[in-house]
């Protein structure tokens, strides 16, 4: 077990006390970072990644990551109390927590998401601890074809398994494709649907998207009902900590698929967000109360927070050992390795074995630092929802026009952030399910990239999604999903022919 | 290590007592803005970090610089910002080919001539990559297998869309007169991981995008597309070094290609504003960390500045003109 010596090598070198007091600084600036819609990880790392550089290696990327997983457990903070995701992945985690807050459970909510979001990193750490050599190589078997069927799936297991009228979901996800179209095409090079306005040359950023969407919308839907937040009777108290934990292993089996499925999904290089949609997606249909997923359902939580955390942290494999990054904050700590004069790749195991093992064992450490901080923090969270609409309103008004105006420096955007509002209402007034939009928001260009390359490679020929096992399969997955309702049924009416 | 750190701050005196005079005349009074035109990552997000870096930890501005990334629309969102930031000196961006290909291409309302050009800072290398379990061991090797492959079934794998790496593909059909399929991607890492993956048969990356895969045993390089072989003789991998990379020239491939990495100022900055930042990058090139990240990604380490880099930069828009043209990626309004 060579592994193991190098893993207590590197926790000797994790537990140093400047290597620990970096720990807990990174967590707090992450918490902080990831509350600020907007900032998110890979800004606030982007903007300390100068200051680590006389720091030496093993030092700074334990801070940084710290930074990264503060920003991961901060995301979901706005998640549940103010339903404005702070990272693509935290999105799914609205659509149960923040009924939960409004339902008065906003400790139960926040203590499932961060408790959840350990699991699923502990889960991906011990894999990558354990299976890390074995792994790192899988992501190379993905080429364009086998990325788009993971897309495909993630579409499918969101759609095939919702409860929406299919026709305002289909729209829903229509209206997002075409957002999702505006800008470069980045497989001919030439700008579409700008209408030679320059602001739009960067198309529509799926943030500044959820930020109106979801927190100016919602902010418009509570004023017109009158200006009462209904989270005032939440109990602010540690207990609820230890009574929700009381209540998690009952949702063993849930947390168990999303860790697999976060975990694939990082080493897949299809990165976090697909991972949180899909976990979400599944859950629904096979949890026992999945029917009332969406109306403050724990295990809603639960789903999409494991397996966004263990597609997160797993997707540091692929970055350590072939140098790509599985998300934009993946790619600023890529920076970061090279200016340090590390090179990622398939020598750095072997190489830097001290740097390698560092990170791991950080990894574990400052998951665990940043649970217990943000737990105890639990019933402050939850307090703010104690203090009136009326002033909590403007507040976070200014934080989301903040959080909108720092993706780009824009005011555009901010402007553009209004507007999304404007169309969040609408469309919930209308009873148009928003998932399915932002869903094609995010990873509707990846998709429509990832397709036409496959295509490009192929020559045209559509047989390129089903020309090895492994594209196939997951193709095949893909529809099942998609036609889950019309199989099962078939199945059930087979039966009672039979019977 | 001592006398190391000596002579670091030997140097570091000694450019400071170098810089006051220079700094008499004009210098920020407030955060410097640094330009990235790309995304987060890449090469140009790299260097301008290192910069950042390096700037922060010498001490050689009174002023933070700042990093912002403005990738939209291949980087003309970003050089659409400092040419609307006319007049104001606290705003510099660093370019790579895109300040040539993206005006052409996109025809959005900019050229380099808007901006003020202040220092090329190095050149950015080309190489031939084919993934190392191939039987090619050399160009003619490579070529050979091309001609026999049925036309356009070999991929060629590049950043972006009509963008350097296509060029570059372009130029070498035509002197091999055959035709690959060119697939573009996102960034460079990516690009060398697909060749890894054999989804992709060749690429051209920069040195440091598929420097980890060559010493991994995973990619091997064929040539170089420069006049001269790159000067860095330290091996790698296989007891290879880059120096020991042939010129693609001399292996029968006529293609030449560098990349700039240089440094832009907003519209009508004042001569003084120009030779402050030309003495700040002065600076940052003396400094350690600036030649071992030059000797990390086996750079061409050409400094102009003034006169010299308008013209360099004014023949190599006519070449990119002419390569673009060649290849039908201007705009249609162009």
């Amino acid at each position: 077990m060579e592994e193991l010596a190098n893993l207590f090598h590197g926790f000797a070198v994790a537990l140093q006390p400047y290597n620990m007091m970096l720990m807990l600084v990174g967590i707090m600036l992450g918490v902080i970072i990831g509350v600020l819609p907007g900032l998110g990880g890979a800004n606030g790392v982007a903007i300390l990644l100068p200051l680590t550089f006389s720091m030496p290696p093993t030092s700074a990327i334990i801070m940084l990551s710290c930074i990264y997983w503060g920003a991961l457990f901060g995301g979901a903070i706005t998640s549940i109390l103010f339903n404005i995701p702070g990272e693509p992945w935290s999105v799914a985690t609205t659509f149960d927590g923040y009924p939960m807050a409004q339902q008065g459970k906003p400790g139960e909510a926040l203590t499932a998401a961060f408790t959840s979001s350990f699991v699923g990193a502990l889960f991906a750490v011990v894999m990558i601890t354990l299976v890390a050599p074995l792994v790192a190589g899988f992501a190379l078997r993905f080429g364009p074809a086998e990325k788009f069927a993971v897309y495909f799936l993630a579409f499918c297991s969101f759609v095939g398994l919702s409860k929406e009228p299919p026709f305002k979901t289909i729209a829903a996800m229509m209206i997002g494709f075409a957002l999702a179209a505006v800008g470069l095409d980045s497989i001919t090079g030439q700008l579409r649907l700008t209408f030679g306005v320059t602001e739009l040359l960067n198309g529509f950023d799926f943030l500044i998207a959820v930020i109106g969407l979801f927190g100016i919308g919602e902010i418009l839907l509570t004023m017109e009902e009158g200006l009462s937040f209904r989270g005032g009777q939440a109990r602010i108290n540690l207990r609820v900590v230890l009574q929700t934990w009381k209540e998690l292993p009952a949702y063993w089996i849930t947390s168990l698929r999303s860790c697999l499925i976060g975990c694939w999904m990082g080493i897949t290089p299809a990165g976090a967000t697909p991972a949180s949609f899909m976990s979400y997606g599944i859950a629904k249909r096979l949890a026992k109360r999945g029917g009332n997923f969406g109306n403050g359902e724990i295990e809603g939580v639960i789903a999409p927070e494991t397996a966004a955390h263990a597609a997160g942290t797993s997707a540091l494999l692929p970055m350590l050992s072939l140098g790509v990054p599985g998300s934009p904050t993946a790619a600023v700590l890529l920076g970061g390795l090279l200016i340090w004069g590390l090179q990622p790749g398939p020598m750095l195991f072997v190489e830097q074995k001290e740097f390698v093992w560092g990170l791991i064992a950080s990894m574990y450490l400052g998951n665990l630092a940043g649970l217990l901080v943000v737990l105890t923090c639990v019933p402050i969270f939850a307090a703010i929802l104690r203090v009136p609409f009326s002033i909590i309103a403007p507040l976070i008004l200014v934080l989301c026009a903040i959080g909108a105006y720092s993706v780009h420096n824009s005011t555009f955007d901010v402007m553009l952030m209004l507007v999304f509002g404007v169309l969040g209402y609408l469309l919930k007034k209308c009873n148009y399910p928003l998932a399915p939009l932002v869903l094609a928001i995010v990873l509707g260009d990846k998709a429509e990239e990832a397709f036409r390359q496959s295509l490009l490679g192929s020559q045209g020929s559509l047989g390129v999604f089903f020309s090895n096992g492994l594209v196939s399969s997951i193709m095949v997955l893909g529809l099942v999903a998609l036609f889950w309702s019309a199989i099962a049924e078939g199945y059930s009416r087979l039966r009672t022919a039979v019977a | 290590m001592k006398p190391f750190i000596h002579v670091a701050l030997a140097t570091a005196t000694a450019l400071c007592a170098g810089g006051i005079e220079a700094r008499a005349a004009w210098e920020p009074v407030r955060p410097v803005e640094f330009i990235v035109p790309a995304g987060t990552g890449g090469g140009a997000d790299q260097m301008a970090r290192t910069i950042q870096g390096i700037v922060t930890k010498h001490n050689l501005m009174k002023q933070p610089l700042v990093v912002i990334n403005k990738a939209g629309g291949a980087g003309g969102e970003g050089f659409l910002d400092v040419k609307a930031s006319s007049g104001n000196p606290h705003k510099i961006v660093i370019t790579l080919s895109n300040l040539f290909t993206t005006p052409l291409a996109t025809g959005i309302p900019f050229n380099w001539k808007d901006l003020t050009p202040v220092a090329m800072l190095a050149l950015d290398e080309f190489v031939l990559w084919v993934n190392a379990e191939k039987p090619y061991t050399n160009v003619k090797e490579y070529v050979d297998a091309i001609k026999k492959a049925p036309t356009g079934t070999l991929k060629m794998g590049g950043t972006g869309s009509k963008q350097e790496d296509q060029i570059i593909t372009v130029a070498i059909e035509k002197a091999i007169a055959t035709k690959f399929t060119y697939i573009p991607y996102k960034g460079g890492g990516e690009v060398a991981v697909q060749l890894v993956g054999n989804h992709v048969d060749s690429t051209v990356n920069n040195p440091i995008e598929a420097v980890a895969q060559w010493r991994g045993g995973k990619l091997r390089p064929l040539c170089v597309f420069d006049a001269q072989p790159m000067a860095y003789s330290e091996p790698i991998a296989e007891g290879k070094s880059w120096k020991d990379i042939p010129t693609c020239k001399s292996q029968g491939l006529e293609m030449e290609y560098l990349m700039l990495r240089g440094i832009f100022m907003s519209p009508r900055a004042s001569k003084d504003q120009v030779e402050y930042y030309i003495e700040l990058f002065k600076k940052v090139r003396a400094t350690p960390e600036w030649q071992d990240f030059m000797k990390s990604g086996a750079f061409n380490t050409t400094f102009l500045t003034g006169p010299d880099y308008a013209k360099w930069v004014e023949a190599e828009e006519k070449r990119h003109e002419a390569l673009m043209k060649d290849a039908g990626f201007l705009a249609p309004a162009n």
